[in-house]
């Protein structure tokens, strides 16, 4: 099955595109802001790129196999933000030992991804109107936890991953390496083991899946509940990053996560695309965003940009898609 | 990770051959809560001239919504990695930037706060705004005087639960009606037994006319409606005039929007307290621009003031009329 979707795959331009589309757009930003700014390609300031995605590129693999599923989880963001409020306030204000509140806020996110995988698979409702609610419902459990209240004075270790290490002459934040490891684990297990190639199957065609033996729920339940893990870790590198438990984060994540998976040219309909192209996503949303800044151009023009680069991935994917029939 | 590797390297080999075509002016940047309230767009307005005047090149960003403090940090972050010197800042949440602008300032950057304070107040070198205790103070006197000898019965529009500009206003309102008041530094909000139910509009109005609706089921016999911000007067008005109840209510509020002072001119709204976003923001580009010259940083709180802008003037308190208040007003004239 695999040597046969490859095949299709060479056959195919726009396929090829939709693969290396996303790093050539990427390549081409780099190259625009590099000829307009002198300050782009310092090393200081592309690690400043990367620590501002690190947050949506953890939540973006969890974002990306869930939709390689075909499945797509709105939520993402707010239970994040949930499981951020969670581990600082049990860690600032009720005095719990840091690894132990770490531990519980990734266990109320990993909580939520697993109810949302039991809801999808199941009772078989679609994965949209179950993240529509699970979002809602993270979010006032947030509100209500926190008072509303912004949880601050958190204890150092805390904000151990948001601290920095240099390389020559470039200071790196410790989180960088956490998001890279992980989409270094994640590529390596998507391409490499069988669970992997399951979670492809699964997406490109459940009955054929089932078919050939694999337990569709059961990849799927896993998939969600691992997404929930993810979100878990992008938590407490979020707390790291501002230094405080904000109950209102996230919100802009839960659609941001999904547009880096979509701009990295993984593909809504499932089964299709690569965890690495959603970290070039993220990229080059962070890319336009820092150097229009650098160049004194209002980042509301980051904003347009991403709209029109999200419905040329979704068009090229949906045009090959239909070559491909 | 191969990919974003070999995008590296390429953007470093493309760097040796970049021309720099930036301009050699000093940076100042301006972020505000979100890029498309008239308050700060006027504001952004303001700085960009004092910007010119003063010889700096001024860079803008912005949270994407309301509340959303990440973006501030990564626009804050931005402008320093753009050389900024100087980064004026209203902030979404006054607690959660704090670390933030303590790792900017830690680099010697200034970070002067516009509007808004942070909590607590001294994260920033400097803040300018209104003094928004005595802005509700304000339109307090001007509704115990057009209130006349009736009893008062008095709804609050209030902005969020939490919000220290929230609780200034709210309590301000409550010491100038010569009601008991929490001090300045109070947050929370105060409720007399004169203030018959509260709200939170969060400065919407839809949410203000809801929050008015409710209320008028709850006491039909309301006076006195105080309100966050105009917009939450307006959405109070719509539904104080579907009850039929228009007339014999004193309504007040706070900013100074070209909207809100067309709705004084048209009596919906009885008076607002004006603030000067554009001051705001000379202030600030005035005092980013001496510590660049001479390296002097700015500091403690200055009050950018506040007027009365009233529909009939009232005996013993002080106001402005409506063309003075449109003068000065921000948004669409």
């Amino acid at each position: 099955m695999r040597i046969l979707r490859f095949a299709q795959d060479d056959s195919n331009v726009l396929r090829t595109l939709g693969a290396v589309g996303p790093l050539i757009a990427l390549l081409a930003t780099c190259v625009f802001f590099a000829t307009r700014s002198d300050r782009f390609l310092t090393g200081d300031n592309l690690s400043i790129v990367l620590q501002q995605v690190m947050v949506v590129g953890v939540i973006a693999i969890g974002q990306t196999l869930i939709i390689l599923t075909a499945g797509v989880d709105l939520s993402c963001g707010t239970v994040m933000a949930l499981g951020a409020i969670v581990m600082t306030k049990l860690a600032a204000e009720l005095g719990v030992s840091v690894p132990l509140a770490i531990a519980a806020g990734i266990g109320v996110t990993t909580l939520f991804g697993f109810l949302n995988g039991l809801l999808v698979t199941r009772i078989n409702l679609p994965p949209f109107i179950v993240t529509l609610g699970t979002l809602n419902i993270a979010f006032a459990i947030t509100q209500l936890y926190s008072n509303a209240q912004t949880v601050t004075d958190l204890p150092e270790a805390m904000n151990a991953l948001g601290g920095t290490f240099r390389v020559g002459g470039t200071s790196v934040v410790h989180g960088v390496v956490v998001m890279l490891v992980l989409y270094a684990l994640a590529a390596f297990v998507l391409r490499e083991t069988a669970s992997g190639r399951h979670v492809y199957a699964v997406g490109n065609n459940p009955e054929a899946a089932r078919l050939t033996g694999i337990a569709t729920p059961r990849v799927i339940l896993a998939v969600y509940a691992l997404a929930g893990v993810l979100y878990g870790i992008a938590a407490l590198l979020s707390v790291a990053r501002t230094g405080v438990g904000d109950p209102n984060a996230g919100q802009t994540e839960n659609l941001d996560a999904i547009t880096a998976v979509v701009l990295g040219g993984t593909s809504l309909f499932g089964g299709r695309g690569t965890v690495l192209g959603s970290l070039v996503g993220a990229l080059i949303v962070g890319v336009f965003r820092n150097g229009l800044t650098l160049m004194g151009v209002s980042s509301v023009y980051q904003i347009l940009v991403t709209g029109i680069l999200v419905i040329l991935a979704v068009a090229t994917d949906q045009l090959s898609r239909r070559g491909a029939r | 990770m191969t990919a974003p590797v070999r995008v590296g390297l390429s953007c470093v080999a493309l760097a040796l051959c970049a021309a720099s075509l930036e301009a050699q002016q000093p940076i100042i940047g301006l972020i505000t809560k979100t890029e498309t309230n008239p308050f700060f767009v006027k504001m952004k307005e303001g700085a960009q001239n004092a910007a010119a005047a003063n010889g700096l090149k001024l860079i803008t960003g912005a949270g994407k919504n309301d509340g959303d403090n990440a973006g501030q940090v990564t626009a804050l972050e931005n402008m320093i990695a753009a050389g900024a010197k100087v980064v004026m800042i209203t902030v979404n949440d006054s607690k959660a930037i704090v670390p933030a602008i303590r790792k900017a300032r830690a680099k010697g950057v200034v970070v002067i706060a516009l509007d808004s304070p942070t909590d607590p107040v001294d994260a920033a070198d400097a803040l300018y705004a209104t003094d928004n205790y005595r802005a509700g103070t304000l339109i307090g006197q001007y509704a115990r005087a057009a209130l006349g000898g009736r009893g008062p019965k008095i709804v609050t529009l209030d902005l969020l639960p939490g919000h220290p500009v929230g609780a200034q206003r709210h309590n301000g309102f409550l010491k100038g009606f010569g009601l008991a008041a929490p001090e300045k530094a109070n947050n929370t909000l105060g409720k007399p037994p004169e203030v018959v139910c509260m709200a939170d509009s969060y400065g919407d109005q839809t949410k203000g006319q809801t929050g008015m609706e409710t209320c008028l089921q709850k006491n039909p016999d309301i006076n006195v409606v105080y309100t966050i911000n105009e917009p939450t007067a307006a959405g109070a008005y719509k539904a104080l005039k579907a009850a039929g109840k228009e007339k014999g209510v004193v309504l007040v509020s706070v900013d100074g929007g070209c909207q809100g002072i067309r709705d004084v001119a048209s009596g919906a709204i009885a008076a607002t307290a004006q603030q000067y976003p554009v001051k705001m923001a000379e202030l600030g580009v005035a005092a980013g621009a001496a510590f660049i010259k001479t390296g002097r940083k700015p500091a403690g709180y200055t009050d950018t003031g506040v007027a009365l802008i009233a529909g009939q003037p009232m005996a013993g308190v002080e106001s402005k009329d409506v063309a003075t208040g449109m003068q000065s007003c921000f948004g669409r004239k």
